[in-house]
């Protein structure tokens, strides 16, 4: 397809006129792109046929929304449950201050659509998990701007689980963003082809939780005064109310018994802010990182589907597919191969190797399993190959397996045994072979 | 129940909607963005400046003004967001700042569709601004007014491309740029000072580590571990004549010295506190040395000659490196990290670090008045002010502002300084200084190509003849890289001549395949990095661009280099 040809199009039905840029850019070789890769209106019509989902209408999704239109896509689909809260204007910009309540996938999706002309989004208001694999298989890619960790793991293991090797169409690339104040990253993942968001898991280490003992005993800082109002004085004198991070009376509550309690102890600092911090677990965001990144994944978007240029992860699996961004001590991007991983729950097949403390309790084995960096469990049963050790989805499962934690380990696992852990909230389990320590 | 009554100092709605910023910022940094007026100059397809406008409006930057003579057309819609149908044949300039202003009703807002040719020449044009962005093409004249008027005024300028997969931006600094609030990494900051003791904290050791034997596991498990550090490095001094451990070899031996002192006899068979200590040991028994950023300062000859109307900054600076003569430490910072302890003893630690850290302060207070009377200055800086540089001393960070290349046809851009390390840049693989060669090139491309239209714009390469204008550009490029080689007063041989060509080759032909159009994606990325490095400018705070920033969206990396 020679120039000529894409401006005839574009001169031809007229509506190709505002993608005079884009359209140049395709309909030309460039000197980085593969050869064998097609040109022109054989790309373009790529970009025009392909249905994108985007999971997240937030800080990433607002920005992912409006590249993605005006990148030349026609058929979006967005998956959002949140509703805007006042909180979200400093960056989420397709939302002003009357939308506040309203759900975000819809009032982003009629936002874009009005504003690009020719470009169709298709909102949904619920939660990723209430979609069944035939929904996910409709897409040729996902693009995830998530806050989530739990979100981004259900739709890894989803889309690594989807993949059938007789149907190369069931493989639906990830491009997946995420932002904490000026640092980000940006990465592609090729289900089963190259690294996923579980063998990424441990890039982004829970923080260490603090002991309830120094909560309940020996406060130092303000943010212990706050967890101890959060989880032990709440359920002390409230009990029958639910705790509402969002009403500003529960917060006020909150600060106000943190604030009574650093007093007590001699311990400055406990602000409202710093309350509502702690209590909603509140990462700084700012536009400028949301930009960065989501444009970053929506170049990635780009090149894969017009094969103007190579995206991350292309070619598998050695290629580059992991960006790094820190913009508060001047610029730095780090692009780099995340190697998969053989022993990952989800994309491997081996089974990890723990060493363990023969004489540690199962109470306190299945305890570790929040902040195991590449677990991070928080409701985890356990399965041994003989017998289940601790089931806790189950209430009547839980019961009868409840004595087992006072047991020690080596009662009930033996030396070099491989044992199956599993959370309600993902649709994986774990495989670890267990070394006793000696 | 009663329902609690809302805190006095419950938020504001501003600070609502600006929670998750100001706990980046905080107010400080809020205030100074409010304060901002910022003017863009906005050509060719003007995208790029007006993404970073938009994340420049959001956080609440105060006042813009966009000034582009260009009128909506059809090929604008297709790659910028702030435009609608009903734009069509309107002023590009009038339609973009409506619809940013419909982002933050705290922000005001400003445009004008004088062409940049005469609105340049009228005198105190640029004066109501407080930072400048400009997007290529300018004209290299132009541009050379713009320059001159940042450097007089020591108004921050950016000069941002975006063209196809590539952008870049050089940031024009006044030549003193200093910043106190860095935000170092929290891991960095605590400086404990335990090779050091004053006689308070010496006092604190004994009285909580005298009995350590005697204690109960409970009481023993609970010893802060700065405590039981200072205990040992005494116990070791009096063994080594009252010298810490010098070099590793002696630090891992007083950490086996420390670990000795661990207590396994009680249930948990160990302890957390001496784990801490343990850990600690290597990070923090390293002589006090200034970094060399803080030596810059120090050395620089604002600091050496404060005189009376020099920035407060210099005055603070120059007194604190009189106090670090004095004691040979920086003022302490204060602040301790949290610990295994019990919360009385922490905080009897953190109250000397405290009080020590506000004796230091109010020494170099009077060094601070001493200076400020002998140059008999009548305005005397904030105590907050110098508090904050007490704080902050260790991380401070003084950045050179210096010019940017214009590039002219038939002209050779000059390095000065510079022409070594861009030599050697030439070779290396993680640097992207093909893209600034090549965006060089563009500009003087498009300085000898004066399209037919409005507002003096450049024809861009590639726009309609993609073969010939490469060939053109590509000898450009190698002319700017054979002149570097000259400069740098170095040769280079095959294969690596031909590697570099080549590479250049590759870069080149990858700008010139857009013709000087915007990929929507490239100028989102690069408005994203720009806006941020604006609010780093504006806020002080932060460390920004030193002074060139290329991105690459081919590869996806990013490099920063300063030429
Ligand atoms: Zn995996």
């Amino acid at each position: 397809m020679d120039e000529t040809t894409v401006a005839d199009m574009a001169n031809g039905d007229g509506s190709r006129i505002k993608w005079k840029f884009l359209d140049r850019i395709v309909s030309r070789q460039g000197p980085f792109a593969d050869p064998d890769n097609p040109i022109g209106e054989q790309a373009l019509q790529m970009l025009s046929s392909v249905k994108v989902l985007v999971i997240g209408a937030g800080g990433l999704g607002c920005e992912i929304l409006k590249n993605l239109a005006l990148s030349g896509f026609t058929d979006i689909h967005v998956i959002d449950m949140d509703t805007i809260d006042v909180s979200n204007l400093n960056r989420q910009f397709l939302f002003r201050q009357a939308d506040v309540g309203k759900h975000k996938a819809e009032v982003a999706a009629r936002f874009v659509e009005s504003r690009v002309r020719g470009v169709k989004i298709t909102p949904y208001c619920g939660k990723i998990q209430d979609k069944d694999e035939d929904y996910y298989m409709q897409f040729a890619f996902v693009v995830c701007g998530l806050d989530s960790i739990e979100a981004r793991r259900w739709i890894n293991a989803t889309l690594v689980g989807m993949v059938d090797e007789e149907n190369p169409d069931s493989l639906k690339p990830l491009i997946d963003g995420g932002t904490e104040g000026f640092k980000g990253q940006s990465k592609v993942i090729l289900p089963t082809m190259t690294s996923c968001i579980e063998c990424q898991l441990d890039l982004h280490a829970p923080r260490a939780a603090v002991p309830l003992c120094t909560l309940a005993t020996i406060p130092r800082q303000p943010q212990h005064c706050i967890e101890w109002a959060h989880i032990i004085a709440w359920d002390e004198e409230r009990k029958d109310i639910t705790l509402d991070n969002d009403d500003p009376e529960h917060i006020t509550w909150l600060y106000q018994k943190a604030l009574k309690r650093a007093e007590d102890f001699d311990i400055p600092g406990v602000t409202y802010s710093m309350t509502q911090g702690v209590v909603k677990n509140i990462i700084p965001a700012i536009a400028s990182t949301n930009a960065i990144i989501a444009a970053s994944c929506c170049n990635e978007a780009f090149k894969f589907a017009t094969g103007s240029n190579p995206s991350l992860a292309y070619p598998p699996p050695d290629a580059n597919n992991y960006m790094t961004y820190s913009g508060d001590d001047s610029i730095y991007t780090y692009t780099f191969t995340h190697e998969k991983k053989d022993d990952c729950p989800v994309c491997g097949n081996l089974a990890k190797t723990m060493e363990i403390d023969p004489s540690w309790t199962l109470q306190e084995f299945v305890e570790s399993f929040a902040e195991r960096p590449e677990a991070q469990l928080k409701k985890p049963s356990i399965r041994s190959e003989a017998k289940t050790l601790y089931m806790q989805s189950i209430a009547s499962l839980e019961e009868q397996t409840r004595p087992n934690l006072a047991k020690k380990l080596s009662e009930l696992v033996s030396d070099g045994e491989e044992i199956a852990v599993s959370d309600p909230a993902l649709q994986i389990s774990f495989k670890y072979k267990l070394v006793f320590k000696s | 129940m009663a329902t609690t009554p809302p805190p006095l100092q419950g938020p504001t709605s501003k600070e609502k909607k600006y929670d998750r910023q100001l706990r980046l910022w905080g107010a400080n940094g809020q205030a100074a963005l409010e304060e901002a007026h910022i003017l863009l100059i906005n050509s060719g397809s003007g995208v790029v400046g007006i993404e970073t406008l938009k994340n420049l409006v959001l956080p609440g930057a105060g006042n813009f003004t966009i000034l582009d003579s260009a009128i909506v057309e059809e090929a604008d819609l297709g790659v910028n967001f702030f435009l609608a149908s009903d734009s069509l044949g309107k002023s590009r300039a009038e339609q973009c700042c409506e619809l940013l202003k419909e982002l933050n009703p705290d922000v005001d807002g400003h445009f004008s569709s004088e062409p940049i040719e005469t609105f340049i020449t009228k005198p105190d044009a640029l004066d109501p601004y407080t930072l400048i962005l400009a997007t290529a093409p300018i004209s290299p004249e132009i541009l050379e007014i713009i320059i001159a008027h940042a450097t007089e005024t020591l108004t921050p300028l950016f000069y941002i491309h975006s063209v196809g997969f590539y952008s870049h931006f050089s940031v024009h600094l006044p030549h003193a740029f200093p910043v106190v609030d860095t935000h170092p990494d929290p891991v960095t900051i605590s400086d404990l000072r335990l090779l050091n003791p004053w006689p308070a904290l010496t006092q604190l050791v004994q009285e909580k580590t005298a009995h350590l034997e005697a204690m109960s596991d409970d009481d023993h498990g609970h010893v802060p571990y700065v405590l039981l550090l200072l205990h040992f490095l005494e116990k070791w001094k009096s063994a080594h004549d009252d010298k810490a451990p010098q070099n590793y070899k002696e630090k891992s031996e007083f950490r086996e010295m420390v670990r000795a002192g661990t207590r396994t006899s009680n249930p948990e068979g160990g302890e957390e506190n001496s784990e801490e200590a343990v850990a600690a040991v290597l990070k923090n028994l390293n002589p006090p040395e200034l970094s060399s950023n803080v030596k810059e300062v120090f050395n620089s000859a604002e600091c050496v000659g404060a005189s009376p109307d020099s920035q407060n900054f210099w005055i603070i600076a120059s007194a604190i490196s009189s106090f670090h003569k004095n004691n040979k430490v920086l003022p302490l910072p204060g602040s301790v990290p949290d610990m295994k302890a019990k919360s009385n003893d922490y905080i009897a630690l953190q109250n000397v670090y405290k009080t020590k850290a506000r004796e230091d302060f109010a020494e170099v207070l009077s060094i601070v008045r001493d200076i400020e009377a002998a140059l008999e200055r009548t305005n005397p800086i904030d105590e907050k002010e110098v508090e904050a540089f007490c704080k902050g001393a260790a991380h401070i960070k003084l950045v050179r502002g210096k010019g940017m290349h214009i590039a002219k046809p038939g002209e050779t851009i000059e390095w000065l300084d510079r022409a070594k390390f861009a030599f050697g840049s030439l070779t290396n693989p993680d640097s992207l200084i093909h893209i600034y060669i090549a965006f060089l090139a563009y500009d003087s491309f498009g300085a000898a190509h004066p399209a037919d239209g409005l507002n003096g714009a450049a024809l861009a390469p590639g726009t309609t003849d993609f073969e010939a204008d490469t060939e053109k550009m590509v000898g450009m490029a190698q002319q700017i890289i054979d002149d570097i080689i000259k400069e740098a007063g170095k040769t280079m041989e095959d294969p690596e001549y031909t590697e570099v060509k080549e590479q250049s080759q590759k870069v080149v032909t990858e700008l010139v395949r857009a013709g000087g159009g915007e990929l929507h994606n490239i100028s989102a990325f690069t408005g994203g990095t720009v806006a941020q490095e604006v609010i780093k400018v504006i806020t002080k705070q932060y460390v920004p661009v030193d002074n060139c920033c290329m991105w690459d969206g081919v590869s996806s990396t990013i490099s920063v280099l300063r030429l």
